[in-house]
């Protein structure tokens, strides 16, 4: 599968109080309306540039702090194709995956703000069509590609009434 | 070959040998979620038509993010999650009941539980030796209604941790410390194991302290072994019958051995805006920090050792001028022995407000919300920016005693400069305190026996007026058999 779609670009660290912020806790069960100010305390413009198939590219253990699963919630809902890092926090990573959001671990540095990028989520490179780099990123443990692929672990349940892991 | 906690605790629930590394189905103990996650986890349910409990008595549903309501939106909110409780069975953990993590050591996890909750610092369960997790509402409202889930078994980083703490250093300063020297994701998808003789002698408290800020470092779990000390605790908490010693094997293997002296750590305090960025007091004194905001609470250090640390410092002193000091119990239970112990007395003459139990200011969604530039040196375990409610506010991460040395001085300050008022660990008193709870126990034990020999004598009539009744009918029987013959 590809996507295509500009990079926008952050520090190491984002935490899921830059994504979904505490202030806004009363947005939670409105997602929609929190999507809107997706990840705005760490680039006020942003839920305004990003565009349908855009990625977010963070740095190191991107996602860290609270379990929130609204944080990649609403980074889908703002019409994101995947986000890609050098590493992940544990518990953000396996809700993107559970809400059907590809995270990719990939040498971010290489990614230039603004960049147009090409993923191919199944070949499991991103090509920066911008400046010509070619990453690689680590494939999915066979659980998660197997979630994703379900369209996420709520779909996947669905499907099975059960987990269906093997 | 030798197994680390965690291996040995997800074995337990996976019902088979398992090593790190390795992907397993596992049976849920405990699940928990609370009021900022629950509604989602609700909604997934509602929609997979799965609106179930696998085990209502150990699921628990918190309200304690938003507490009392600050909005109407999350009133609404508390209200799904309470027709949820009765609609399944499972606990409902009301309003003013206290934050999730402290509650539910207090009340629900024992030693070889797995705990799943919708909440990343669940991690505070395994200073019980439970193999605790935080996870996402869509994972925990499956593990609540499957009462399964999947889980990676993690590598193990073993923490040695000997000497003693010096007065003013407390097993805040030691998991700040850490966190310092391995980095905000030093310990990512694997699980922190804290050993050595200085855990050994370690109360819960401090446990559930070091715990609990495993995932700051990026850890799954932060385990800690089962032994004399955690048996006390559930003793004191009434669960006493559900201890079981459990240890990691002598021949674990490990990923990585830190083995840190305590005797040698000094306060330390986490600057704005990660956990990692930490320096010490010395250093920290030396920057004149003035603070604007003093809070003790959340689940990292609201239990009564907490208090009773900050307790000691304020009495018969005066906040420092233009400071605020905002003070919240961890739970209910913690709040009635500070009542009976007199801190909240103490805190209050010192100038602090008390705040319902809770997460308080801790999350931003109301009560002690920081404006533009100000400050804060609070004992809770995040400084992310934005954490307390305003991107443009700073949050420092102490110890209860360097949070209270700052409340009477104005801006950072060194704990030890109070060295007379310094209470050394293990010399908290300790609430639900055994003795009462004894001589509690001793009545409940006479009246049992009474009863019990009523009950007796009351089941010996009845056996006599059945024999009586059996022998009636006996004759009766005999009678009629009689008649019948004669009739024949
Ligand atoms: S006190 Fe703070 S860290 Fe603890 S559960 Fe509440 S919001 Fe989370």
């Amino acid at each position: 599968m590809l996507i295509k779609g500009k990079a926008h670009k952050f520090g190491d660290g984002i935490s899921t109080d830059h994504i979904a912020p505490g202030r806004l806790f009363h947005l939670r069960s409105n997602l929609p309306e929190l999507a809107k100010h997706v990840l705005e305390d760490a680039d006020p413009e942003f839920p305004n540039k990003v565009q349908e198939g855009d990625f977010v590219v963070g740095g190191k253990n991107f996602g860290q702090g609270s379990s929130r699963e609204h944080a990649p919630t609403i980074i889908k809902l703002a019409g994101v194709g995947a986000v890609m890092a050098k590493s992940f926090a544990r518990i953000f990573f396996r809700n993107s995956i559970n809400v059907g959001l590809p995270v990719l671990i990939c040498d971010t540095d290489k990614i230039n703000p603004g960049d147009e990028l090409e993923v191919d989520l199944t070949g499991g490179v991103v090509r920066d069509l911008t400046n010509g780099e070619t990453l690689t990123f680590s494939p999915l443990p066979d659980v998660m590609i197997k979630i994703l692929n379900d369209g996420g672990l709520a779909a996947h349940i669905q499907k099975y009434g059960d987990f269906n892991l093997d | 070959m030798g197994k680390t906690l965690a291996e040995k605790l997800i074995g337990e629930h996976a019902g088979k040998d398992v090593s790190a590394g390795e992907i397993t189905l596992a049976s849920v103990s405990v699940a928990l979620t609370q009021d900022g996650t629950g509604p989602l986890a609700v909604k997934q349910l509602q929609k997979l038509g799965l609106e179930k409990v696998a085990n209502p008595d150990k699921t628990v549903l918190f309200l304690d993010h938003s507490a009392p309501a600050s909005r109407k939106e999350l009133a609404n909110d508390h209200m799904t999650l309470r027709k949820f409780a009765e609609k399944t069975g499972a606990q409902l953990s009301d309003v003013g009941n206290g934050v999730c993590h402290t509650v539910v050591n207090e009340d629900y996890v024992s030693p070889g539980d797995l705990l799943i909750g919708a909440d990343s610092h669940t991690c505070t369960g395994g200073a019980l030796c439970a193999f605790s997790t935080g996870m996402g509402s869509t994972d925990v409202a499956i593990g609540m209604a499957l009462g399964k889930t999947w889980l990676r078994v993690p590598e193990t980083i073993r923490v040695n941790v000997t000497g003693k703490f010096p007065p003013g250093v407390y097993p805040k300063d030691l998991i700040l410390h850490l966190i310092g020297m391995i980095g905000a994701d030093g310990a990512t998808y694997k699980a922190l194991e804290f050993g050595g003789p200085a855990i050994d002698k370690l109360e819960m408290e401090g446990r559930f302290t070091l715990s609990n800020m495993a995932v700051e470092a990026g850890a799954k779990a932060g385990l800690i072994a089962s032994d004399n000390i955690t048996r006390e605790y559930l003793k004191r908490m009434g669960r006493g019958g559900e201890w079981r010693e459990i240890k990691p094997d002598p021949d674990a293997v490990y990923e990585r051995v830190i083995d840190i002296d305590v005797s040698q750590l000094v306060p330390t305090v986490a600057y704005p805006h990660t956990v990692d960025n930490t320096r010490t007091i010395d250093e920290a004194v030396k920057d004149h920090v003035k603070i604007d905001q003093c809070y003790l609470g959340t689940c990292t250090n609201s239990r009564v050792s907490d208090w009773a640390i900050v307790a000691r410092m304020v009495k018969g002193r005066k906040i420092a001028p233009g400071m605020r000091f905002i003070a919240c119990p961890g739970s209910r239970k913690v709040q009635e022995d500070l009542v009976k112990l007199g801190y909240l007395q103490t805190l209050i003459e010192f100038g602090a407000m008390i705040i319902p139990p809770g997460c308080g200011p801790c999350v931003g969604v109301h009560g002690g919300i920081l404006g533009d530039g100000e400050r804060v040196v609070a004992s809770q375990n995040r400084n992310f920016q934005g954490r307390m409610g305003n991107p443009e506010g700073f949050i420092y991460l102490a110890s209860p005693a360097t949070v209270a040395a700052t409340a009477i001085k104005g801006e950072l300050a060194d704990p030890r400069e109070f060295a007379s008022t310094l209470r050394s660990l293990g010399t908290v008193p300790m609430p639900h305190a055994p003795k009462k709870k004894a001589a509690k126990k001793k009545k409940a034990k006479k009246t049992a026996r009474k009863k019990a020999k009523k009950t007796v004598k009351k089941a010996a009539k009845k056996k006599t007026a059945k024999k009586k009744a059996v022998k009636k009918t006996a004759k009766k029987k005999t009678a009629k058999k009689k008649k019948a013959a004669k009739k024949r």
